[in-house]
């Protein structure tokens, strides 16, 4: 059943249809296990007990990582054996677009919130606008952004200072966008079939998504250990790290993907014309180079 | 687990549990959907019996306020996302691949993944009734800060339950989605689709949209109760409202979520029995996009009196009321499908004909709320309680109702007794009136939702109102023994058991095999 030969007479014969799995149920059951031990761990935390929780939260991360790879090994098996006609490829082109589409969904959230604070929120709060009577409240309080003084500062202690955009994240902005080229690069290569210089772009782009976590991690560093700017710093420190941290968990992912493609490229899987696997993963890339470019202009430079 | 099986080694369906546990048949989850969403169905309609238990009479008899609130809780979410949703998700299951000419639905692993994060899900949320500090007691929409700051332990089980139940409706959507884009057999065009296809698509893109602005706004209770941040709190430069925010973008599409796929059975349902086609399909399809469309920029009707600015008052009043237009096309279309038709009144027809009635009540009464100077008499009170019930109960859960009488025969080859589908829906609709009906008196009285207790005044109606519910509780007991009594000791049905139904699901003998259209049949 090859690619070709299929192609426009019969789009919908033989579409395949696996066997019975017991893969579904067991991730369904880690997930469980992990979520089960991350609350466990969470309530115990707050309340200053120790917890089996973290036990039952590494059990549950390990049996899921173990059975997405076990899940993902056996998909790419089920391609090599040229199992998947031109329609199922269509579903996972489908399938990752709109989850893509769900993931910008759960990153609008957060910059909802903070498009909300700096529009309504802060100003009302700060005496200004339609709600600004507010200002009652936390009286004396004037609002800025940065946020470097919270309306309560005994509850919340605010930073000394905040990341500015031109220094490690202007970097960190080029770094991203040179990986999309890079691995645009390698996605030519893969479709000239110039094996070599495909492996060798695809090195490339995961080092520079290594790099770029790196970069994270030591900004991150500063920002804790210098500058007061925590998750607990208030709405400022909040907003920051929720979203370059959840940005910074979807390079990491990102990254993993693209290290499962260069292994897969390295092996001599994926054809010029049949390589959805690295096309996800390069759309994902994409996306999360997306994300970063309004991180660096909404929390970073405005 | 490592063979790389072929689907023509699975031919039959597999014997005992594991045809359930590691099943990758659309029919078979479908089946375990429906199942799941009956059984949680009658959890929640447990808890809503405690509810009007303890509001037979003023003063408090039989709980604790404390556990009145866990139980008007768990029952909203429970019915919303345990009952409601799935539902209609294995009623999608089941006909979308019937009805499009697909072998099963696009990527059947994931599907069946879909499910079984439902039953651990709801085992975590429910379990939560017996922790330290009790069952989550913030009402079905958990505002902030009552679902942070003065939130119970469970709060924690409750935010992680929510992401997995959502990560399962995500999964669903997509699925959906990738089913009818890419599934549909040869000349099953666009507009030739079945409205519920339709319906279906529509709201597999609503779920994408939402899920994770739910999952978001999750994130950030979790992140306030145990990591300090301040998205919620004033103090630290958030806000209360950005939850309300939040949470009614999701929540606002949720309800057409809940809601669309039953336009899609009642527009399948009432030309059926109207032996007429339906009028107006296109308008049908476009009133339906055009409802999704609008669900997005609605979500601040339900905070009107929480201090939005006055300009948010106006726009959010006019595009709410907006929503009147494509729903009045719907109902009108029902209507004229009716007019002249050959009419019958088997029992799906009877569910459906009292959703257009009913579902139209809780509209008018929703186009009340959304005045905005007059919201600010009704809200919070059972006046909303009424309106919200009127929509889901004889609005949702009847369709689901119907849709399952309809297409039973179709699922277990068997017929339900006509004389106990009409007791159960003369009961039914009786049921549900006079539980709800008389909530819309108290609510404009002025008797506010969620409290145990209350004046004097509302007692008669209450009364009367808690009278219905019971009547209404015990009578879906008759449902269950109907579809146990067809599974088990129906009389055979035909390939197409109604004479004026359409659609490629009929073409196929009944019970419908275990693999159907593994060549698509060819659609003129």
């Amino acid at each position: 059943m090859s690619a070709t030969q299929e192609h426009h007479t019969h789009p919908h014969e033989h579409y395949f249809v696996p066997a019975k799995s017991r893969l579904p149920i067991l991730t369904a059951f880690a997930m469980f296990v992990l979520v089960f031990g991350s609350a466990r761990l969470f309530v115990d935390m707050s309340q200053n007990k120790n917890s089996i929780g973290e036990w039952i939260l590494l059990a549950g991360f390990l049996m899921l990582a173990w059975v997405l790879y076990v899940w993902f090994a056996h998909i790419i098996k089920e391609n090599q054996a040229g199992l998947a006609g031109p329609q199922l490829n269509r579903s996972y082109v489908w399938g990752m677009g709109w989850f893509i589409f769900s993931e910008v969904m759960f990153f609008a959230a957060f910059f909802g919130a903070l498009f909300y604070v700096r529009t309504f929120a802060g100003p009302w709060i700060g005496g200004e606008g339609a709600k600004g009577a507010t200002n009652m409240l936390y009286e004396g309080f004037k609002y800025s952004w940065p946020m470097l003084s919270n309306p309560d500062n005994s509850q919340f202690t605010p930073p000394q200072g905040v990341i500015h955009g031109m220094g490690l994240p202007a970097l960190n902005t080029l770094i991203l966008i040179a990986s999309s080229f890079t691995l645009t690069m390698a996605h030519f290569s893969l479709r000239l079939n110039e094996r070599p210089q495909l492996v060798r772009w695809m090195l490339l782009t995961v080092a520079l998504g290594i790099v770029f976590l790196m970069l994270q991690i030591t900004e991150y560093y500063e920002a804790y250990n210098h500058l007061g700017l925590t998750l607990a710093s208030g709405i400022y420190g909040s907003t920051f790290f929720m979203l370059t941290g959840f940005h910074g968990a979807h390079v990491t992912i990102g990254t993993l993907m693209l290290i499962v493609q260069l292994l897969r490229c390295q092996q001599g899987h994926f054809t010029e014309h049949d390589h959805f696997g690295f096309e996800a993963s390069a759309w994902y890339w994409h996306f999360v180079d997306v994300v970063w470019i309004c991180l660096f202009v909404f929390v970073y430079l405005l | 687990m490592t063979t790389l099986d072929h689907d023509h080694s699975d031919h039959g369906p597999a014997k005992g549990l594991s045809r359930w546990l590691f099943s990758t048949n659309h029919k078979d989850i479908g089946t375990l959907y429906l199942w799941f969403s009956l059984s949680m169905f009658f959890l929640g309609g447990l808890f809503a019996m405690v509810i009007r238990a303890e509001l037979f009479q003023p003063g408090l008899q039989l709980v604790q306020p404390e556990f009145f609130n866990q139980m008007t809780t768990m029952h909203g979410l429970i019915m919303v996302f345990g009952a409601v949703m799935p539902a209609f998700v294995g009623l999608a299951n089941w006909m979308i691949p019937l009805m499009i000419g697909a072998p099963d639905m696009a990527l059947p692993r994931m599907n069946n993944l879909s499910f079984w994060i439902l039953p651990f899900a709801f085992a975590m949320l429910v379990s939560t009734l017996f922790m330290e500090g009790g069952a989550p007691d913030f009402g079905w929409t958990f505002y902030a800060p009552l679902s942070t700051t003065y939130a119970p332990p469970s709060v924690t089980f409750f935010i992680f339950a929510v992401h997995i139940m959502g990560a399962s409706s995500i999964m669903g959507a997509i699925n959906v989605i990738a089913t009818i884009l890419n599934m549909r057999a040869p000349g099953m065009t666009w507009m030739k689709m079945p409205l519920f296809v339709w319906t279906w698509l529509i709201t597999a893109f609503l779920l994408i949209a939402v899920m994770p602005v739910l999952a978001g706004v999750v994130t950030m209770m979790l992140m306030d109760i145990h990591f300090g941040t301040s998205f919620f709190s004033a103090a630290g430069g958030g806000s209360p409202l950005l939850f309300q925010h939040l949470f009614w973008f999701f929540g606002h599409p949720e309800v057409y979520i809940m809601i669309l796929p039953a336009f899609g059975v009642v527009s399948a349902i009432i030309p059926a029995f109207a032996r007429k086609k339906l009028f107006g399909y296109h308008s049908m399809v476009w009133a339906t996009a055009s409802i999704a469309v609008l669900s997005f920029i609605v979500w601040a009707h339900h905070m009107f009196t929480v201090g939005i600015p006055f300009a948010g008052e106006l726009f959010f009043m006019a595009s709410t009321m907006l929503i009147a237009v494509p729903t009045g096309v719907k109902v009108f279309n029902w209507v004229a499908t009716m007019f002249h038709g050959s009419m019958t009144f088997e029992t799906p027809m009877l569910f459906a004909i009292a959703f257009v009635v009913l579902f139209t009540i809780g509209g008018f009464s929703g186009l009340m709320l959304a005045v905005a100077p007059a919201d600010f008499q009704y809200h919070d009170t059972y006046f909303v309680v009424a309106h919200f019930h009127y929509v889901l109960v004889p609005g949702a859960v009847f369709s689901i109702i119907a849709a399952t009488y309809y297409w039973l025969p179709k699922w277990c080859g068997r017929m339900y007794n006509e004389t106990l589908g009409k007791t159960h829906f003369w009961l039914s609709f009786i049921g549900v009136n006079v539980t709800f009906f008389p909530q819309h008196f108290i609510g404009l009285a002025g008797m506010p939702r969620r409290i145990p207790d209350y004046a004097v005044q509302f007692a008669d109606f209450n009364m009367v109102s808690s009278i219905g519910a019971f009547f209404f509780g015990s009578s879906q007991l008759l449902f269950l023994f109907i579809i146990i009594h067809t599974i088990v000791a129906g009389k055979k049905a035909e390939a197409k058991p109604w004479e004026g139904a359409e659609g490629l699901e009929w073409t196929v003998p009944s019970p419908a095999p275990h693999h159907t259209f593994e060549t698509p049949p060819d659609v003129k």
